[in-house]
C-alpha cells in the first residue's frame, strides 16, 4: 500500500510484529488461525499418506505390503491423526478467524491462552508421530484404544496418552476461549438469537469439548495407570472390567462425533444463504436442532456397544434415543433444503461442496439410522459397512465442509480471488472420488468384510479394487487445494472494496477484505449490525 | 444364498471384474461383484434381520427420493442462471415445520417397533439343546461342548496360514478358502437350538457368522450367551470371522461352522469323546489356553 507510514489507521491496525515472533508469541486472531489450519493442512496430509498406505495393502486379497502389525498401527494412527490433528484443529481455526468477525469482536478474548492452545499441538502432534518410530512400532489397537489389547503395546503407549492429554488440554483452552469470547465480546445489539449459525454451532461445540475431552483423559489415564501403576481398572484379573473403558470412552466418542460435524452444520448454513440470495430458513428451528443434537449426543453412546452384551433393556433404550436424534438432524437437512427452494442459485466453489455435503452426508445418516436398529446392527458392526458409514458423515460432510469454509472465507482472509476454473476440478474430482472410494465399502461390509483387517478373502478383492482406485485419485486430487491457496495468495486478483460473494451477508462481509489485522476495533454502529445481521 | 437378480447384476459387473483386474476368480469362489448385499443367512433370526435390514434400506431410499427430489428440482429450477428470482420472505413456515418434524417421528415409530420385537426374540437364550462355551484367544477360538468331555481348538487352516506370511510366495488362489477356513470346525446339529457361551481369555474377539445372524463380542472376564437354531433342511458350512480387532492376527482367526443333522452331530460327538479321553489318559489333547 502507497499509504504514508504514519497515519493513525496504520498504527491502530496494522501494527504487528515482524518475523519468527509475529507466530511464536502470536496472539493475533488471525495469526493463530492461519497456524492452526496450517497444522491442520499438515497432518491431514500425514493421515492421508497412512491412508494411501492402507488402501495400498487392501488392494487385493493376498497383499503383501506392511505386516498385520504395521498395517493395524497405520490404521490407528490414520484414524487418531485425522480427528485430533485434522478435523478438530481445522474447527479451531475457522472459529479463530470468523468468530471476532462474524460477532464484531477486535480479537478472541483471551489471547495468550488462544497461542497457550495453539503451541501445545505441535508437541502433541510430534509425540503422537514420533511413537512410530520407537521399538514395537506405534500403537495398533485402533483410534478406540479398547483394553485389555491397548495394554499390550510398548513404548508407543504412553507416549500416544500424554499427547491424548496434550491435544485434550488444547481443545478445552480452545473451547474456554470461544465461550469467553462469544459471550462476552459481541457487538453490542449482538444477541444471541442474531448470531451467525457458524458462531452458534462453535458455541455448542465448545461445550461438548469442555464435557467430554476430561473424560477421554481420564480413560486413558487409567489405562496409564493400569499399565503401570498395578490398578486394574479395566483388568479382568485384578476385579477391573474391560467393558467399563467401552462406556467411558463412548460416553466421551459419540459427542465427539458431534463435535466434528456441529462446526460443519454452522458453515453449511452460512454458505447455502449465500449462494440462494435467500436468508437461512427456519434460524431459530436450526438453533435448537443443534442444541437437541448436543444434548442427545450425552445418551446414545450404548449404540457402538450393541454385540457387547448390555441388557435387552440398554440396547432398547440406546436404539430409541440414537433414532431420536435422526429428528433434529432431519430438521437441519430439511431447512438447507428449504433454504433453497426458490433461491436464486450459482454455483461457486463453496455452494458446490455444500451441495455435496448435503447429499452424501445425508447418506451417511440414512446408514447411520440403519446401524441404529440393533438387529441390523448385530450384522452390521465392526464391518465395513460402519466404515463407510462414518467415512460418509466425516469425508463429504465434516472435511467438505472444511474446503467450502476456505473457499467461501479466503478472499476475505486474504483480499484475493482463487483460481475458480481450478477449485471446481477439485471439487468434481473429490465428489467423484470420494463415492468410488467410500460406496462400495458398504456392500464389502455387507457382503462380510471385517474392519481393521489387511487382508481377506477373494471373493472382497472387486469392490476392494474400486475402493481403493478411488482412493488414490481422490488422495492426488487433494494436492490442488494447497495449491489453489498459495497461488491464491501469492498472485490472485485482488477482490476490491465489495464482498466477492453477491448474495453474503454477516457482519465479516461489512470489514473491508482482507479484513484489517485488528478486527472490530470499533463496535459495528447498529446500521451496519442490521445489514450484517439479517438471516 | 444368491437370488436371480443379484445373479445377473453380478453377471454383468463380472464382465467389468475381468476387465479391470484383468484375470477371471477362483473356479469356487463366487463373483466379487455379487458381494452386495447381507445374506439371508440360514436362521429364523438371519432371515428376520435381513427383512428388518432391507425394510430400513427401503425407507432409507424412500427419504432420499422425496429429499433429493426436492433438492435436484431447486437445483435445476432455481438457478440464477435462468434468471430466478429469491424469494426472500420464505423463511420460516410453521406448518411444514411441523409436519417434517412429525412425520420423521411416525416412521422412525414404524421401524423401532419391528425392530425392537426382533431384537427382544434374539436375546431370549433359554430351552438350548446344545450348549458350547467359546473362548476367544490370540488367535483362534476353543470350543468346549458343555456336558461332554469334547473340546476343540480352532485355528485357522494350515495351508491359508502358509499362503498368507510375508514372504510365503504362495498366493490365494492357491488355498480354497482362503483366510476361512479352519483347522477344526465348529460342529452342531441342525433344527436344534444351540446355546454359546461366549468368552475370552486375553482380549476381545468378537464371534460372528453371518449366515446364523449371531455376532457377540468375547470379552475377558464376561460370559455372553448368543443362540442360534439352523433351518432342518439347510445342513452345511457357514463361515465368519471375528470382528473385533485382537492385535497382529485378528484377520486371521476365521469361524467355521459345520451344520450336520442331529443324528450326524451325536455320532460325531461321541467319536469324539472317545478320541479325546483316550488322548487325555495320555497327554491332555486340550492345549492349555494362553493368557
Ligand atoms: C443420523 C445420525 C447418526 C446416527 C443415527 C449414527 C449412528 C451410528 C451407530 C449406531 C454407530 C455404531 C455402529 C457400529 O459400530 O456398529 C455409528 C458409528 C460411528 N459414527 Fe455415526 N451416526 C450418526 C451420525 C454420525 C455423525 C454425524 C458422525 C461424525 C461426524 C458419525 C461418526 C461415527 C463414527 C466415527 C462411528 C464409528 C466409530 C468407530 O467404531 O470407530 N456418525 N454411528
Ligand atoms: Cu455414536
Ligand atoms: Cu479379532
Amino acid at each position: 500500500m502507497a499509504e504514508p507510514h504514519d497515519t493513525a489507521a496504520h498504527a491502530d491496525h496494522d501494527h504487528k510484529p515482524h518475523g519468527w515472533r509475529r507466530w511464536v508469541f502470536a496472539t493475533n486472531h488471525k495469526d493463530i488461525g492461519t497456524m492452526y489450519l496450517i497444522a491442520a493442512g499438515t497432518m491431514f496430509l500425514i493421515g492421508g499418506l497412512a491412508a494411501m498406505a492402507i488402501r495400498a495393502q487392501l488392494f487385493k486379497s493376498g497383499m503383501k505390503l506392511f505386516d498385520p502389525s504395521v498395517f493395524n498401527s497405520l490404521t490407528t494412527m490414520h484414524g487418531l491423526i485425522m480427528i485430533f490433528g485434522a478435523i478438530m484443529p481445522a474447527w479451531v481455526g475457522l472459529a479463530n478467524w470468523m468468530i471476532p468477525l462474524q460477532i464484531g469482536a477486535p480479537d478472541m478474548a483471551l489471547p495468550r491462552l488462544n497461542n497457550l492452545s495453539f503451541w501445545i499441538l505441535p508437541f502433541a502432534f510430534s509425540l503422537m508421530i514420533a511413537s512410530f518410530f520407537v521399538p514395537g512400532g506405534a500403537v495398533a489397537g485402533g483410534w478406540t484404544m479398547y483394553p485389555p489389547l491397548m495394554q499390550q503395546f510398548g513404548a508407543a503407549f504412553p507416549m500416544l496418552i500424554f499427547a491424548i492429554h496434550l491435544m485434550g488440554i488444547s481443545s478445552i483452552l480452545g473451547a474456554i476461549n470461544v465461550i469467553v469470547t462469544i459471550m462476552n465480546l459481541r457487538a453490542p445489539g449482538m444477541n444471541l438469537l442474531r448470531m451467525p449459525l457458524f458462531v452458534w454451532t462453535w458455541l455448542i461445540t465448545a461445550y461438548l469439548l469442555i464435557a467430554v475431552m476430561p473424560v477421554l483423559a481420564g480413560a486413558v489415564t487409567m489405562q496409564l495407570t493400569d499399565h503401570f501403576f498395578g490398578t486394574s481398572f479395566f483388568n479382568a484379573g485384578g476385579g477391573g472390567d474391560p467393558v467399563l473403558f467401552l462406556h467411558v470412552f463412548w460416553f466421551f466418542g459419540h459427542p465427539e462425533v458431534y463435535i466434528l460435524i456441529l462446526p460443519a452444520f454452522g458453515i453449511v448454513s452460512e454458505i447455502i444463504p449465500t449462494f440462494s440470495r435467500k436468508p437461512l430458513f427456519g434460524y431459530e428451528a436450526m438453533v435448537y436442532a443443534t442444541a437437541s443434537i448436543a444434548f442427545l449426543s450425552f445418551i446414545v453412546w450404548g449404540h457402538h456397544m450393541f454385540t457387547v452384551g448390555l441388557p435387552v433393556a440398554a440396547q432398547l433404550f440406546f436404539m430409541l434415543s440414537t433414532m431420536l436424534i435422526a429428528v433434529p438432524t432431519g430438521v437441519k437437512v430439511f431447512n438447507w433444503v428449504a433454504t433453497m427452494w426458490r433461491g436464486s442459485l450459482s454455483f461457486e466453489p463453496p455452494m458446490l461442496f455444500a451441495i455435496a455435503f448435503l447429499f452424501l452426508f445425508s447418506i451417511g445418516g440414512f446408514s447411520g439410522l440403519m446401524l441404529a436398529l440393533v438387529p441390523s446392527d448385530y450384522q452390521y458392526h465392526g464391518t465395513y459397512f460402519v466404515v463407510a458409514h462414518f467415512h460418509y458423515v466425516l469425508v463429504p460432510g465434516a472435511v467438505f465442509a472444511i474446503f467450502g469454509g476456505v473457499y467461501y472465507w479466503l478472499p476475505k482472509w486474504s483480499g484475493r480471488m482463487y483460481d475458480m476454473r481450478l477449485a471446481k476440478w477439485h471439487f468434481w474430482l473429490s465428489v467423484i472420488f470420494v463415492n468410488v472410494l467410500f460406496f462400495p465399502q458398504h456392500f464389502l461390509g455387507l457382503a462380510g468384510m471385517p474392519r481393521r483387517i489387511p487382508d481377506y478373502a477373494p471373493q472382497f478383492t472387486d469392490w476392494n479394487m474400486v475402493s481403493s482406485i478411488g482412493g488414490f485419485i481422490f488422495g492426488a486430487s487433494q494436492v490442488l487445494f494447497p495449491y489453489i491457496i498459495w497461488k491464491c495468495v501469492r498472485s490472485g486478483k485482488p477482490v476490491g472494496a465489495n464482498s466477492p460473494w453477491e448474495g453474503a451477508r454477516g457482519l465479516e462481509w461489512e470489514l473491508p477484505s482482507p479484513a484489517p489485522y485488528h478486527s472490530w476495533t470499533t463496535p459495528p454502529s447498529a446500521a451496519v449490525l442490521a445489514r450484517g445481521a439479517e438471516h | 444364498m444368491t437370488t436371480m437378480k443379484r445373479a445377473t447384476f453380478g453377471k454383468l459387473l463380472g464382465s467389468l471384474a475381468l476387465l479391470l483386474a484383468g484375470g477371471g476368480m477362483p473356479a469356487w469362489g463366487r463373483s466379487g461383484w455379487d458381494e452386495l448385499n447381507l445374506p439371508h443367512g440360514v436362521t429364523n433370526v438371519s432371515n428376520r434381520i435381513y427383512a428388518l435390514h432391507m425394510m430400513a434400506f427401503w425407507v432409507c431410499v424412500g427419504i432420499a427420493v422425496v429429499v433429493f427430489g426436492v433438492m435436484i428440482w431447486s437445483l435445476i429450477f432455481h438457478r440464477k442462471a435462468r434468471g430466478a428470482v429469491p424469494d426472500v420472505s420464505l423463511t420460516h413456515s410453521t406448518k411444514v415445520e411441523v409436519v417434517w418434524t412429525t412425520v420423521p417421528v411416525l416412521i422412525l415409530v414404524g421401524m423401532a417397533v419391528p425392530a425392537a420385537r426382533l431384537l427382544v426374540r434374539i436375546n431370549n437364550n433359554t430351552d438350548s439343546q446344545v450348549s458350547i462355551r467359546v473362548t476367544g484367544f490370540q488367535w483362534g477360538w476353543r470350543y468346549q461342548y458343555l456336558g461332554t468331555n469334547v473340546s476343540l481348538i480352532s485355528k485357522l487352516s494350515q495351508s491359508s496360514n502358509l499362503a498368507r506370511q510375508l514372504h510365503s510366495g504362495l498366493g490365494p488362489s492357491s488355498v480354497r478358502h482362503y483366510l476361512l477356513s479352519v483347522d477344526h470346525p465348529l460342529v452342531v446339529p441342525v433344527g436344534e437350538k444351540v446355546r454359546l457361551l461366549i468368552t475370552s481369555v486375553d482380549v476381545i474377539h468378537s464371534w460372528w457368522v453371518p449366515d446364523l445372524g449371531v455376532k457377540r463380542d468375547a470379552i475377558p472376564g464376561y460370559i455372553n450367551q448368543a443362540s442360534f437354531t439352523i433351518a432342518a433342511d439347510r445342513p452345511g458350512t457357514y463361515r465368519g470371522q471375528c470382528t473385533e480387532l485382537c492385535g497382529r492376527d485378528h484377520a486371521y482367526m476365521p469361524i467355521v461352522v459345520h451344520a450336520v443333522s442331529p443324528a450326524a452331530f451325536e455320532a460325531w460327538l461321541k467319536q469324539q469323546s472317545a478320541v479325546q479321553s483316550e488322548a487325555s489318559a495320555g497327554a491332555p489333547a486340550q492345549p492349555t489356553s494362553r493368557s
